[in-house]
């Protein structure tokens, strides 16, 4: 069940829109927030707050990648290895955050601390290549010194939406067996091309 | 050419983002004077500024304005913010530095094609930037520049920050109306355009963060100051992303037509580690791979087309003698692989088939005959295409075949990548 603060949000900013429809994304932002993830559960209820049909509200939510469709760990950590940072070491980075973490691309922490991932999308970042974005916060310029620093605050951090962040996070269990990714592989399909 | 910036005259100055420090800066005094102009003439003065849209097409802004259909309402302006084209960042840099400064381009360009209620499409990612535009609309809302009756001046304006989802076609303006009305990000056939047919189905213009950024200026100084500037087919600046292999990579404003050298060597630093420039590529992961002996073109829409590539959005990636043109060229079309959205064939399909084809080359399997292959796949996509995104994820690939075959070869001769990885000192 989704709290009365989120269920609230969606209903004001369908207000807000010309067509409630467009409410879609930040009721699922809305609930990513809240609960860390996206469930089945969670899509019919903003279905039935915006009063559309929970198909459209899956078919939609599909398409884009941030939507999170199961827990992951208390910080997220994404490093890009497109060709612009590939030039200044995004592998060598991708390979020391495997090494530092103990777990493959798209894997959590056993602790729960960090899910990471490597991503071909272009995060912004390229002028401060290699980089990374950690709960969607840029870090830039990073050396291994810098990365083995924000794994250790981290470590003990709250997630995001403890500080009252717009973020996600639960801490969970390591998500096990994995199939591995790596580099410019490592790129996580999600949902793009399947239809609903 | 030494001239001084527009858009980041000010970004020196600390705390920028707060309103009360905008308005210091002589900040929505353009809006305050736009306000007291009628909307025709504010298209006219755009449409003889000579402004052309900074997303990547650079189609003239007031013309498309001006392409409206008269007496039609609702009218909505859309400001697209989801910058994600793979070496570009200055609409991120444009955002987080002078928020009020993006929004009180959007509001000018709202009043001038009378639309009141505007969009801000911001990429998901970019969640530092869309507190930065949040607070600031926030501000402007306070302080009477958006809502019912703005200053009193009897015009009622809305904006609503809208936050995307992570995928970049819906940068192209199709695909981002279609987000923005909740649906999943696919392009739509044009015609008929966003001006006449676009967000619900109404007249709308789509403008890119830089495009609007410019608008405050162009209104207090008038379209002969800035047309001045620049080239005789691009008016103004622009913000030049650079990265790769320079000492200094960043954001610069520069006036159109500076030499490309003077961006690389002086701007950016010129390349790191005292090596040799190999390639470098304008416009971003869509644009065609340029040589050292283009150094001297200029950073011009015109210009960068004559020498065989595009400007596009505005990034410069820069390649030294150690880089992997092949290795280069797969990420890029991985990138693509990924981002395309699925709806028609030759993109979805052809940009799985170049990405595998591209990993037989650096893991060692490719054949001679792949180097056509690739060329073939890629011919079939080009043109048959639904949407920009498909033809745009051969140029890069085609045009480093062109220039750097045998770097191709020499990773079927080699079974392997010949290139060392980068060393460690690159990143340590
Ligand atoms: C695949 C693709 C991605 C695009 N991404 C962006 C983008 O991130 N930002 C942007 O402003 N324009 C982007 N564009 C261009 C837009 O379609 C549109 O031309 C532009 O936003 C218009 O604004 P302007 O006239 O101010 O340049 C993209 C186009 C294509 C085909
Ligand atoms: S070209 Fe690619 S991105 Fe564009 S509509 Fe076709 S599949 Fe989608
Ligand atoms: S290519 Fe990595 S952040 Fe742009």
């Amino acid at each position: 069940m989704l709290s009365k603060e989120t269920a609230d949000r969606i209903r004001e900013s369908a207000a807000r829109y010309p067509s409630k429809q467009s409410a879609i994304l930040p009721a699922l932002w809305a609930v990513q927030h809240e609960q860390g993830y996206v469930t089945q559960e969670a899509m019919g209820e903003i279905a039935q707050h915006l009063g559309l049909p929970a198909s459209l509200i899956e078919a939609t939510s599909s398409f884009y990648s941030m939507f999170l469709t199961r827990p992951e760990g208390r910080h997220e950590v994404v490093i890009c290895v497109n060709a612009p940072c590939m030039l200044r070491g995004a592998d060598e980075m991708t390979a020391h955050i495997e090494r530092r973490l103990g777990v493959r691309d798209g894997q959590t922490t056993p602790d729960g601390a960090i899910t990471w991932h490597s991503t071909i999308e272009c995060l912004g970042g390229c002028g401060g290549a290699p980089m990374m974005q950690v709960d969607h916060r840029f870090e830039e310029d990073l050396t291994y010194e810098k990365v083995d620093a924000i794994f250790e605050r981290l470590r003990s951090a709250p997630a995001p939406h403890e500080m009252g962040q717009p973020h996600k996070a639960l801490a969970v269990p390591p998500v096990k067996g994995e199939k591995a990714r790596s580099g410019a592989e490592g790129a996580r399909p999600r949902g793009r091309k399947t239809q609903q | 050419m030494g001239l001084k910036p527009i858009l980041t005259k000010d970004f020196g100055v600390e705390n920028l983002a707060q309103l009360s420090v905008y308005e210091h800066t002589g900040g929505y005094t353009g809006f305050k004077k736009a306000l007291g102009m009628q909307p025709d003439a504010l298209v006219d003065l755009v449409k003889a500024s000579g402004l052309r849209g900074r997303g990547g097409a650079g189609f003239p802004t007031g013309n498309k304005w001006s392409f409206l259909p008269k007496g039609m309402y609702p009218r909505y302006l859309v400001c697209n913010a989801d910058e994600s084209e793979p070496g570009c960042f200055k609409d991120r840099y444009l955002i987080e530095t002078s928020p009020h400064q993006v929004l009180e381009g959007v509001m000018i360009a709202a009043y001038a094609i009378g639309s009141n209620l505007a969009f801000i499409y911001i990429r998901g990612e970019y969640l530092p930037q869309y507190e930065a535009l949040e607070g600031a609309i926030d501000e402007a809302r306070k302080a009477g520049y958006l809502g019912k009756n703005v200053l009193g001046k009897g015009y009622d304006l809305d904006v609503i920050l809208h936050r995307g989802a992570g995928a970049y076609i819906c940068g192209e303006e199709t695909a981002l109306l279609t987000s923005l009305e909740g649906y999943r990000g696919e392009p739509r056939l044009k015609p008929p355009f966003p001006a006449i047919k676009g967000l619900y189905g109404k007249p709308t213009v789509v403008n890119n963060v830089e495009t609007v950024s410019n608008l405050p200026h162009i209104i207090l100084n008038g379209a002969e100051w800035f047309s001045a500037m620049g080239t005789p087919t691009g008016k103004g600046t622009r913000v030049w992303c650079i990265s790769g292999h320079v000492n200094k990579p960043g954001n610069y404003e520069l006036e159109n037509g500076t030499p490309i050298r003077e961006l690389i060597e002086v701007h950016g630093g010129g390349v790191w580690k005292n090596r040799k420039l190999k390639a470098f590529q304008p416009g971003g992961a869509s644009m065609m791979v340029l040589l050292p002996e283009h150094l001297d073109v200029a950073l011009d829409f015109d210009a960068i087309a004559k020498a065989g590539s595009m400007a596009g959005a505005g990034a410069m990636v820069v390649m030294d003698e150690t880089t992997c043109m092949v290795d280069a060229a797969r990420r890029y079309v991985k990138f693509f692989q990924h981002e395309s959205c699925g709806k028609c064939t030759p993109c979805r399909e052809g940009t799985f088939w170049m990405a595998n084809i591209f990993d037989t080359f650096e893991g060692g399997t490719a054949k001679g005959t792949d180097i056509d292959l690739l060329l073939d796949v890629g011919y079939n996509i080009d043109g048959r295409s639904f949407c920009p995104l498909g033809d745009a994820s051969t140029w890069f690939p085609r045009s480093v075949i062109k220039y750097f075959r045998d770097e191709f070869e020499q990773h079927v001769a080699e079974k392997g990548c010949p290139f060392k990885k980068v060393p460690e000192e690159a990143v340590a």
